[in-house]
């Protein structure tokens, strides 16, 4: 299968690889997919105090266009707000990708890793704020 | 060295240089292009006898009887031609076939076929080195059992079954025995005259041979019987009609040829090559060989880096051609049926490699491949979720998924 330059350059240099330490209550963590499936995608992001997301972090166990799809998440949501970052939607992935359609799933697993993130930090951040 | 490297023998070999020179000699005016059907002239007569010699090699190299090869257009028909062919021939014997769960698709896409045709196919679960045994074979079979159908060398993982023991059971019960022999003729020594099988699948292009052609050896002493399932013209004897492709023929012939003197000396060499490849990767962590390490051709090594997903280390080995178990570049997400069939679980499945090694192959070749893997293993360790959490110690079969 041939790989759009998008994809390789984001395989081939992931941006914001890592972990947060999810015992803080600005951390947000989502979880999607099951190894039985050949996909896991773990995005992390951490809010500082006017809901802004201030920071990202991946780590994906997935073909190509998964470990791209992320990678290229953690870039769009740094410097948005919780409420803007929900916003994201898996098409937008996949057309900045170029992503074929046998790899849609790969950016509907970013959506959900975004979106599951949000959740947890809402919930962690109780109310707080917003 | 040249890249990209070539380890994929298990899918295709190139043509062997002698190969492609007695086929290039069977298709211009100058040379010998006639029909070898065509009974009224020269031109025929000179084609029908590169035939025969091409039939002869073939049959050697397995200790046949020339008259007991049929041409087909590859294995896939030839296994067609077996299962459909014997099935539909001793109908009123019965209607029950065994098989395994590993075979090609060439095999379980003819038994789906023949169960949409009111036949009982049962398919044998290989143990969990990917071997079927005698008395796996023996247990399954029923008074109107008429049609045993096993691969010799699994295409994936390599492993070899035991066809000789296999035979004695199929022949004590009076059972056709048909074997796919496309990854083993020209690698294992098969000898006809011992082994009681009674159809055999083979190939051209994985032994140095082009694509396009196959043979069915169908055995005669005792007889068994097939009905043809491509009719005009009655050519092999009535079991497969179409006009020879001589070229074609005498590029098998002469790859059979050529496999039975150097096989012995290119097994040897692409064993060690093997277990060079081996040695430089066994100390990786989390690494599992699929299937049985004894019991296997020279030339095939399947492994698993467990927590790093297929496609990504394909991707990764972009300089290596080589074949991957994860089906992620299917839209199916399901990893490879014969994986999963020795009981390997999805993401080992899913994190597999199929090295195939062959004549071309160089020990240079080898030390590269061990460096490349080596370090996108590691690489992808790194990006990888789950090789985070298993170095937490955390149990991955305890964790509730979200799956989609």
């Amino acid at each position: 299968m041939a790989y759009s330059d998008k994809v390789l350059d984001h395989y081939e240099n992931p941006r914001n690889v890592g972990r947060l330490d999810d015992a803080d209550a600005n951390v947000g963590t989502g979880m999607v997919g099951a190894p039985a499936c050949g996909d896991v995608m773990r995005l992390q992001i951490k809010v500082d105090g006017d809901g802004v997301i201030e920071d990202a972090k991946f780590k994906t166990y997935g073909c190509g266009s998964a470990i791209a799809s992320s990678s290229l998440l953690t870039e769009w949501v740094k410097g948005r707000s919780l409420d803007d970052a929900t916003q994201i939607r898996n098409k937008d992935i996949a057309d900045e990708l170029g992503l074929p359609p046998v790899k849609i799933h790969c950016s509907v697993l970013a959506e959900d890793a975004i979106k599951a993130a949000i959740a947890d930090v809402r919930k962690k951040r109780g109310n707080t704020e917003e | 060295m040249q890249l990209p490297i070539y380890l994929d023998y298990a899918a295709t070999t190139p043509v062997d240089p002698r190969v492609a020179k007695a086929m290039a000699e069977c298709l211009t005016i100058e040379s010998n292009f006639g029909n070898p059907a065509s009974r009224s002239h020269q031109f025929g007569w000179k084609a029908e006898e590169a035939v025969e010699d091409a039939r002869r090699n073939v049959a050697d190299l397995i200790n046949a009887d020339p008259r007991e090869i049929v041409w087909t257009s590859g294995a896939t028909e030839a296994d067609n031609l077996a299962i459909k062919g014997a099935a539909h021939f001793y109908h009123r014997k019965g209607k029950h076939i065994v098989t395994s769960k590993i075979e090609h698709k060439a095999v379980l896409d003819s038994c789906r076929q023949l169960e949409r045709e009111g036949y009982e196919v049962t398919y044998l679960d290989p143990d969990s080195n990917g071997l079927i045994s005698p008395e796996t074979v023996e247990k399954a079979l029923r008074p109107d059992t008429i049609l045993v159908s096993l691969m010799h060398v699994n295409n994936e993982i390599g492993v070899v079954n035991d066809i000789e023991a296999i035979g004695e059971v199929t022949r004590r019960n009076k059972v056709v025995f048909h074997v796919d022999a496309a990854q083993s003729a020209g690698k294992l020594d098969i000898d006809l005259e011992k082994m009681q099988v009674d159809l055999m699948a083979l190939t051209a292009h994985k032994l140095y041979g082009p694509k396009g052609i196959g043979a069915l050896y169908v055995r005669r002493k005792p007889r068994v019987r097939i009905e043809p399932q491509i009719h005009g013209g009655g050519h092999e004897r009535g079991m497969r009609s179409g006009t020879l492709a001589t070229h074609q023929i005498v590029g098998m012939g002469e790859a059979y040829r050529i496999a039975r003197e150097e096989m012995r000396e290119e097994a040897r060499r692409t064993l060690a090559l093997r277990e060079k490849l081996l040695r430089g990767l066994e100390d990786v962590e989390e690494v599992y060989v699929n299937g049985d390490l004894t019991h296997r051709v020279p030339g095939n090594l399947n492994i698993s880096f467990n927590f790093v997903e297929g496609e990504s280390l394909m991707m990764a080995l972009r300089e290596l051609a080589l074949s991957s178990g994860s089906a992620c570049t299917s839209a199916s997400l399901e990893p490879s049926y014969v994986l999963r069939a020795l009981g390997r679980n999805d993401e080992l499945a899913h994190s597999s490699l199929r090295i195939s090694i062959g004549r071309f192959t160089t020990g240079e070749d080898i030390d590269y491949a061990i460096e490349r893997i080596r370090y996108a293993v590691a690489k992808l360790r790194e990006l990888s979720p789950l090789w985070d959490m298993y170095k937490d110690g955390v149990d991955l079969d305890q964790v509730q998924w979200a799956a989609h």
